[in-house]
């Protein structure tokens, strides 16, 4: 619903803002991808996209599910910017970088000039003030790249977690920063616009981003953290069904102890995240993110202990410490957890308080 | 004779280049080009069954959901699976939240902002279109928050969209409580409020209500306002009946099934009767695709082929052309109405066909029709019963899901051997509307509405053009999956 504002108030705003000097403008381009970090960048909230935009004092020349040019109009922008003529502070690539077949991009040209979309990458990039990657696919290659990578699909700067992509591991846009990595697949749309409000505001430095170019804000964080399902993962009571209530590591996949993002002390979509929605963390932040070596809903084990465990915890102490957990599983979390709704709940029939 | 490349269009989703042939100020001839391949039933070759769930929806971020339920019920129906009731209710509460979020960003981001254009500066309703314009005017100020409200739907039910791993064969995998399904009830209401308040100017009753195009005509000269109404006029005034004739042939693979029953019906129509869809008339015909050929001829794509060929001979798309029995169908919300016999649709095809106005007229008539439904099965939730059942898949197994997607028919044909998928193959709604011509010259539906489309002097991208383009509302990472 429109917010507290009545909904004209916002657009005077804009209209106002219009005249500030200071502002960025920001050119976003799909490559090869679904397009779905572009339909989560519209479902920011609190604030809005536009209501972010005029916060961070980002102008879009273009972005394909919003602006209003299309063919010779596109192409007449872009052939500005790369005379120089028109400024280009944020350049977004959505999507990964197809450069098959057999090297020559042919899996994906720009529409109205059949040239390869990764020769306009490598045009633009150099130009901009910051290059950023959105999303999975666009960062490392994502699921454009699994199977046997038919297409040939590589990020910005990485292949995988290899440093080089399209780019090249030295590439550094006109800011020193390398491109920043908004992995995630979909991203969210909040990691989205708090790193452009970022940019616009000169605020975000080559340490607030990680090895693969991550925003820390969000990639200092595990999966893991703030899960509604933790106090199960203390106990070990785990589901064994899709839908059931227990903790989703041990039989149904979750790898959210290894997996950098704070998805589970953020919202997506007002109130939800993968395992708040009954599914377990499949890894979509992290660069080999779209092959995985067994099932994605099933957890390997080797002696009947998970293979993946958390990160930075000797396996000798986990396995320890759950089998002593396991013991000590009340009977309430043992049955909750195999259950779709709370089939016992805390505390005593008296209700009292201890 | 000139010849114009079109391309591209932005606020569709995906690429797409269309190369135009004019003569005398109008479209002699229009060739589809999806610039863009990407390969995921190939991808999905040797995986294990399940985890089909993790890649079908990363075809395509705008209908990620379709693409997840349509793998889904291609799952289940290898297995013999159906879901519990609670489950049924849930995926499909899902999808309607999908699609009527699609036909809104549709209507406000992608179709709208082309009346506000400076072509049509000079137009007495050009005032009232400055509403629209593209990149923040204040209609979309507007929607765009009334629209990540509703699509709260997708958090608490899906865990987020686009892409969830909660639709399964056997259900949905967030269970939900009476709590949950009260939150589901306020944000249903919350998009009734702005869609009675600002997009229909009137009760969601009323415009379901609408049962032929006369009853339309009255409702627009109401003037009660409304960004719907907004749009009859204008597409009066930009002549948007006259625009992008279907092909006759519309095609529906049936939506929302209940107790085995879709909500909206599956079929054909054809020349004016509704009959039965026969699955074992779809074939895809590559004679234009950058695809490697069957040496057979097109194949249906229960045993379908897909591997691209970039030096394929007299190929200009990397679409196949999905053909039924031979013959080229359109899909989409006018069709899907028009098969489950909805009265306004049926009465705007007898007065006009599809065309560029009647698509988006269909769109909003399934909103409100959708958001009534959405109403009824949040209501018919029994928190005390299941959501999600399972079963073991077997070794080998065949499986059909077939679905509809905001922006039509959706197909996934799914053989399974030695328990890993041996092959997938994916029709999209897009594949049908943006095909390339076939084996026997028949261009594909868009190609032939561009046909007598006029272009004005000087025009590079005909305003014209991208009003049937948009119409469609194509899906162009869909169709080249
Ligand atoms: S392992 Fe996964 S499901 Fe279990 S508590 Fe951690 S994030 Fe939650
Ligand atoms: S929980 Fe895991 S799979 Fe889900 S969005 Fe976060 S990082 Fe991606």
């Amino acid at each position: 619903m429109p917010g507290d504002l009545p909904p004209d108030a916002s657009g005077i705003a804009a209209r106002e803002a219009a005249d500030e000097p200071g502002r960025h403008t920001l050119f976003w381009l799909q490559s090869g991808g679904c397009g779905g970090c572009s339909m989560s960048l519209l479902n920011a909230d609190s604030p809005d996209l536009f209501a972010a935009l005029d916060l961070g004092r980002i102008d879009v020349l273009a972005h394909p599910s919003l602006c209003e040019a299309s063919g010779e109009d596109h192409h007449a922008l872009i052939a500005e910017i790369l005379a120089g003529r028109q400024p280009l502070d944020i350049l977004c690539v959505e999507g990964a970088i197809l450069r098959g077949p057999s090297g020559t991009g042919r899996f994906h040209l720009q529409p109205g000039t059949g040239k390869p979309v990764m020769r306009l990458v490598e045009e633009l990039a150099p130009i901009a003030r910051h290059v950023v990657a959105i999303g999975s696919c666009t960062a490392f290659g994502g699921v454009s790249a699994a199977g046997d990578n038919v297409t040939e699909a590589c990020g910005l700067a990485f292949d995988g977690a290899e440093p080089g992509g399209l780019l090249g591991p030295a590439f550094r846009s006109r800011s020193g920063l390398p491109p920043i990595s908004i992995a995630g697949c979909p991203t969210h749309p909040g990691w989205i616009v708090e790193t452009l409000v970022q940019l616009g505001h000169g605020t975000l430095g080559a340490s607030d981003l990680d090895a693969f170019g991550r925003p820390r804000f969000y990639a200092d964080h595990l999966v893991h953290h703030g899960c509604t399902r933790n106090e199960f993962y203390e106990y070990k009571a785990s589901a064994k069904e899709p839908g059931q209530l227990g903790c989703l590591m041990e039989h149904m996949g979750c790898i959210g102890t290894q997996v950098h993002g704070d998805c589970n002390m953020r919202a997506w979509n007002g109130e939800g995240s993968c395992i708040r929605g009954g599914y377990p963390c499949i890894g979509c932040t992290e660069p080999r993110f779209g092959e995985r070596d067994a099932p994605f809903l099933e957890t390997p084990k080797r002696g009947g202990i998970p293979v993946g465990l958390p990160t930075d915890m000797p396996k000798a102490w986990f396995v320890a410490l759950a089998s002593l957990a396991k013991a000590a599983t009340p009977e309430r979390l043992r049955r909750n957890a195999l259950s779709e709704r709370i089939a016992v709940p805390p505390g005593k029939a008296s209700g009292k308080p201890k | 004779m000139t010849r114009l490349v079109a391309g591209p269009f932005n606020r569709v989703e995906g690429d797409l280049e269309i190369r135009l042939d004019v003569e005398d100020g109008r479209i002699a001839a229009a060739y589809v080009n999806s610039p863009l391949y990407r390969g995921f039933e190939q991808i999905l070759v040797g995986k294990a069954p399940a985890d089909a769930l993790v890649y079908v929806p990363r075809i395509c971020g705008i209908c990620s959901v379709s693409q997840s339920i349509a793998a889904a019920a291609a799952l289940a129906n290898a297995q013999g699976l159906r879901p519990p009731e609670n489950g049924a209710h849930l995926q499909n509460i899902v999808l309607a939240a999908e699609n009527i979020a699609d036909h809104l960003t549709h209507f406000y981001l992608f179709f709208m902002p082309d009346f506000a254009r400076g072509i049509y500066a000079g137009e007495p309703w050009a005032k009232a279109a400055a509403r629209f314009q593209a990149m923040g005017g204040d209609a979309q100020r507007e929607f765009l928050p009334a629209r990540a409200a509703f699509l709260r739907i997708m958090g608490l039910l899906a865990g987020h969209w686009p892409h969830t791993l909660g639709l399964q064969p056997g259900g949905t995998t967030r269970a939900i409580g009476r709590a949950e399904q009260t939150r589901l009830l306020g944000y249903i209401a919350g998009l009734r409020r702005f869609l009675e308040a600002t997009f229909y100017g009137d009760g969601l009753e009323a415009v379901a209500a609408l049962d032929s195009a006369d009853a339309l005509d009255a409702w627009e000269a109401d003037a009660s306002g409304g960004d719907l109404r907004a749009f009859l006029a204008f597409s009066r005034g930009a002549g948007l009946e006259r625009l992008g004739p279907g092909p006759g042939l519309y095609l529906s693979f049936g939506a929302y099934p209940l107790d085995s029953r879709p909500a909206f019906a599956r079929g054909v129509w054809d020349g004016g009767a509704t009959g039965p869809l026969r699955e074992e008339d779809i074939a895809e015909d590559h004679a234009r695709a950058w695809m490697v050929r069957a040496a057979e001829g097109p194949r249906p794509p229960s045993r379908g082929l897909t591997l691209p060929d970039a030096d394929a001979a007299d190929a200009y798309s990397w679409c196949k052309a999905p053909r039924l029995a031979g013959r080229v169908a359109e899909t989409g919300a006018f069709a899907r109405q028009l098969v489950d016999g909805q009265p306004l649709v049926m009465s705007l095809s007898t007065r006009s066909g599809s065309n560029a106005r009647n698509r988006v007229i269909a769109r909003t008539v399934e909103v409100a029709r959708l958001v009534l439904l959405l109403e009824r099965w949040t209501a018919a939730v029994r928190p005390d019963d299941p959501f999600c059942v399972t079963m073991p898949m077997p070794d080998d197994a065949r499986g059909a899901g077939m679905i509809e997607a905001a922006r039509g028919s959706l197909g996934h044909w799914l053989d399974i051997r030695k328990g890993r998928i041996f092959n997938y193959q994916i029709i999209a709604p897009t594949t049908w509307n943006f095909s390339p011509r076939d084996g026997s010259g028949q261009p594909g539906a868009c190609e032939a509405a561009l046909v007598g489309a006029p272009v004005r002097p000087g025009e590079a991208t005909p305003i014209a053009v991208q009003h049937i383009v948009r119409s469609f509302d194509p899906c162009m990472v869909c169709t080249v999956h």
